[in-house]
């Protein structure tokens, strides 16, 4: 391995308007090896993969395939040199089959008879080659997550490719279905298939991989063999120092229950049952956290318990307002009643792009003092509230009055959670805490959700990152299609219990809270 | 992912942009111009001459720029919400409706210290109630509010063409308007007002309704940006599931954005009925309302840019208007034409200029795109 190239890069070099997104990379993709691309958000990993791909054009360098130059202006270009994509968000048509699927663009003539029978013979050989079994037949919405992303490189390879990359694969995956998406790729590498993984999960570069190539800020900072290094390591090369990837705490105090759920179920438009049955105790000084795969019910749960919606069936009690379908709260009594939320999708949600940070850093307190007085909203303090926050959380820029689109995603978050901590809340909700958070600020988002923890607030931490789950929680409880699988004590969990339950295959060793 | 442009720098983004896409469209309009036979210089120094080149055309300039002050924030204050509010023209209809009935019902018995307050009242709440129901509609039943206020423009001509011919005509008046305001209800011109002080100057429509628009002007931006309602409205246009996360109920909101921009829509009604007319007559709204919507659009929906671009549609309506007179050719649809592509230019494709623009004025790498 490494003494031959599929594919070479030689200085590609991409800006758009001012930002140098891609800084002169040059490397090396072994034949029939898999290469991962670890880096930050942002660190310019999907430019590059998407310059490799024909999607953009680098403004200078070189790509050469099997040592000959090439030129890529579009995905019919790479696909034609055999090189497939498989993207993290699914490109699947739910309603048709696999085998609909397959041929999609690919449907040779104008009679799908043909092209389906031709399908059909070719999907039974690449099944048997690399492994890769799937009932043709059946709808891709009747599909696991895994299976359907099966499909996906079944797509890719059906189309010829012999140098598969793959985007973030494992962001919708259980451990468990991470873990058989490497048999895969390690048997698809056996027969030959080259692969670039691109991934900012450490974890998963040292399973998987054979040889690493590290991006912070456009460039290669470095090139490693996977054998060769170690997690710590590549952490301290993508943020540039050094990092603690453990997170240091005392054994939790909890004190009296500060929000309980009983059997809150939600039945949305459409008739979903979107949860079903969920009762859970938060109490003072302690972390809960929900694990589970995204799209599970996590979402509306929050959505819940923090007043947006009220449930449909089941009862809600917080700092002891009883909450149901009758008795529906708001967000503004929640807050009034000393409950804070982080919300999942913090563009969405959390703040106005199009606002100051200052203004950001009010929303949902706009109307309380001291920003508001006789009826009119006093700038100065809003800007200097807004100034001691981000001194406190280490926002940066410092700048109130910079647009709050303009800050990185790491500090949208921590002007979101500085906002919400400092009114010193008795309930904190908090979503995704570090979705889209560099690693330097992931390692301040625990620590002060810890110490507020530790001042007696009640934490409930929803992630869909099992890393975070077990740094963070004392207590793990894990959510599937709606339900609460079960609760693990944090000192007992490990990532297989917990990927199993997020899989919903068992409950846990003590039954769910309150059931 | 898209290709960032460096942002232009602000003082061009309010100033130059808007006087690039005036020329444009006076470009366009010159040839137009020179096309129909007449000459295009002549022309532009009519319109201007006509529009500001005395006290009377100033005046009557300064009248038309109220009525647009109206309406353009009246679209400004829905726009902010993220409401596209389209029905200025039946919402100043509906308020002069409502200024008119109430001074006809109180002319007689209450002097002008308490009757023209009231009647000013009675606009805005007529207006608001025009513009709630098509906000009732979007908040609690989901039909789109850009459709319902264009359908209650209709309703609002409608509804005032059977109220002028049936119930408020004047006994024995031959065409539909009411009987006269008396002087109790009259909002005193400026020409007089400025005489009572020593200042002579020409008779023209200009009265103190628009001391009514600069206070509307700063009464907006102290609103917008310095309550925390005003904040909330804001926010629940740029991002109504912030809003929600917030604590804002989205209908009530849309209920008081509305209704705010109904009520300063119906201003038109003081202006015209009080201002001028001193009576009710038929068709007063004349357009204000929809150029409302292009006047908001121009002014960026900042009060300070209303005003600025108010100042250019009531320059416009007045020289257009000696031009149609002083020029044959050059018709009164010609001058529509002309307010069209000024519109135009500065609306739909207020953003083309905008690249040259960005070519000379900003340099391309520099520091961080910090403001």
């Amino acid at each position: 391995m490494g003494a031959e190239a599929a594919i070479e890069l030689l200085g590609i070099d991409k800006s758009f308007g001012s930002v140098h997104a891609v800084r002169g990379v040059s490397l090396a993709i072994g034949k029939g090896a898999i290469t991962g691309i670890v880096g930050e958000n942002g660190a310019g990993k999907s430019t590059l993969m998407s310059i490799l791909y024909g999607l953009y054009r680098a403004d200078a360098g070189e790509t050469r395939i099997d040592g000959k130059a090439v030129r890529m202006d579009s995905p019919h270009d790479a696909i034609a040199h055999g090189i497939g994509m498989v993207h993290q968000h699914f490109m699947l048509v739910d309603t048709f089959t696999v085998l609909e699927n397959l041929i999609l663009g690919a449907e040779g003539g104008a009679l799908l008879a043909g092209g389906l029978a031709a399908a059909r013979a070719e999907l039974e050989r690449l099944a048997r080659e690399y492994g890769l079994s799937v009932d043709p037949d059946a709808k891709v919405a009747d599909l696991s997550v895994g299976e359907q992303q099966r499909v996906e490189i079944l797509k890719v390879l059906f189309r010829g490719a012999r140098i598969l990359i793959l985007d973030e694969p494992s962001a919708v995956l259980t451990p468990q279905e991470t873990d058989q998406l490497f048999r895969i790729l390690a048997t698809l590498r056996e027969r030959g298939v080259t692969i670039v993984l691109i991934t900012h999960k450490l974890r998963e570069i040292m399973a998987a991989t054979d040889q690493v190539y590290v991006m912070r800020q456009g460039a290669i900072v470095a090139d490693r063999r996977t054998a060769e290094t170690s997690p710590e390591e590549l952490a301290e090369l993508m943020v540039g120092r050094k990092v603690r990837l453990q997170l240091d705490k005392v054994v939790a105090r909890p004190g009296e229950v500060l929000l309980a759920a009983e059997h809150l179920s939600l039945v949305d438009r459409r008739g979903v049952r979107v949860l079903d049955d969920v009762s859970l105790e938060l109490r003072a000084g302690e972390v809960v956290g929900i694990a589970g795969v995204s799209g599970n019910g996590q979402t509306e749960l929050l959505q819940i318990l923090s007043g947006i919606r009220p449930p449909t069936g089941g009862s809600l009690t917080i700092c002891g307002r009883v909450v149901d379908g009758h008795h529906p709260s708001d967000p503004a009594e929640m807050r009034a009643l000393g409950l804070a939320h982080v919300p999942e999708d913090r563009l969405r949600q959390g703040m106005v792009a199009a606002f100051q940070a200052a203004e950001t850093a009010i929303l949902g307190y706009q109307a309380e003092p001291p920003f508001c007085r006789n009826y009119l909203i006093d700038a100065p303090a809003v800007g200097r509230h807004c100034a001691s926050l981000m001194e406190r959380f280490d926002v940066r820029p410092r700048t109130p009055g910079l647009l709050s689109s303009s800050f990185s995603g790491g500090n949208q978050q921590k002007l979101v959670l500085a906002r919400e901590m400092a009114r010193e809340p008795r309930v904190l909700l908090v979503g995704q805490p570090t979705r889209g958070v560099d690693i330097g600020a992931i390692e301040f988002i625990h620590r002060e959700l810890v110490k507020a923890r530790d001042r007696g607030c009640a934490v409930l931490v929803v992630s869909v990152e099992l890393d975070e789950i077990l740094a963070l929680s004392d207590r793990i409880l894990v959510m599937f299609a709606g339900r609460l699988m079960g609760e693990v004590a944090a000192a007992d969990a490990d990532e297989r219990t917990l990927g199993l339950m997020m899989a919903g295959a068992h409950g846990g060793p003590k039954a769910a809270a309150g059931a | 992912m898209s290709v960032p442009r460096r942002p232009l720098p602000a003082w061009a983004e309010i100033a130059v942009l808007p006087l690039v896409n005036i020329a444009l469209a006076l470009l366009v309009v010159g040839v137009i111009v020179r096309v129909i036979g007449a000459d295009p210089l002549q022309a532009l120094k009519l319109l201007v001459v006509g529009a500001i080149g005395s006290s009377e055309s100033i005046g009557y300039t300064l009248y038309y720029t109220t009525n647009f002050v109206f309406t353009g924030l009246a679209v400004a204050v829905a726009f902010h919400a993220g409401l596209f509010n389209i029905g200025g023209e039946g919402q100043a209809y509906i308020g002069g409706l409502g200024c008119g009935l109430a001074v006809l019902a109180l002319d007689r018995f209450l002097p002008a210290p308490l009757m023209i307050p009231l009647a000013i009242l009675a606009a805005a709440l007529f207006g608001a109630a025009w513009a709630a129901v098509p906000a009732w509609l979007q908040a609690w039943r989901g039909s789109h509010i850009v459709i319902t206020t264009i359908m209650f423009n209709f309703l609002a001509a409608a509804l005032m063409v059977y109220l002028m011919v049936n119930v408020l005509i004047a006994p024995g008046s031959m065409t539909p308007q009411s009987r006269g305001f008396a002087a109790s209800a009259s909002i005193p011109a400026m020409h007089d007002v400025l005489a009572a002080i020593g200042i002579r100057v020409a008779p023209s429509a200009l009265n103190l309704s628009i001391l009514l628009a600069v206070l509307c002007c700063f009464g907006v931006w102290l609103f917008l940006w310095h309550t925390p309602w005003g904040y909330a409205l804001r926010t629940m246009g740029h991002n109504p599931d912030a809003a929600v996360y917030a604590g804002t109920n989205l209908r009530h909101m849309t209920m008081l954005a509305m209704c705010l921009s109904g009520a300063l829509a119906g201003f038109v009604g003081v202006n015209e009925l009080m201002g001028v007319h001193h009576r009710l007559v038929l068709d007063f709204p004349a357009g204000y309302g929809f150029a409302g919507i292009a006047v908001a659009l121009m002014g960026r929906s900042h009060p300070l840019g209303i005003v600025l671009a108010a100042l250019l549609f009531g320059a416009l309506q007045q020289g257009g208007a000696e031009l149609a007179f002083e020029i044959p050719t050059i018709t009164r649809e010609m001058v529509v034409v002309i307010q069209g592509l000024i519109i135009l230019f500065s609306g739909a494709l207020v953003n083309m200029p905008r690249p040259w623009l960005q070519l000379i004025l900003s340099p391309r790498r520099g520091g961080e795109g910090v403001k």
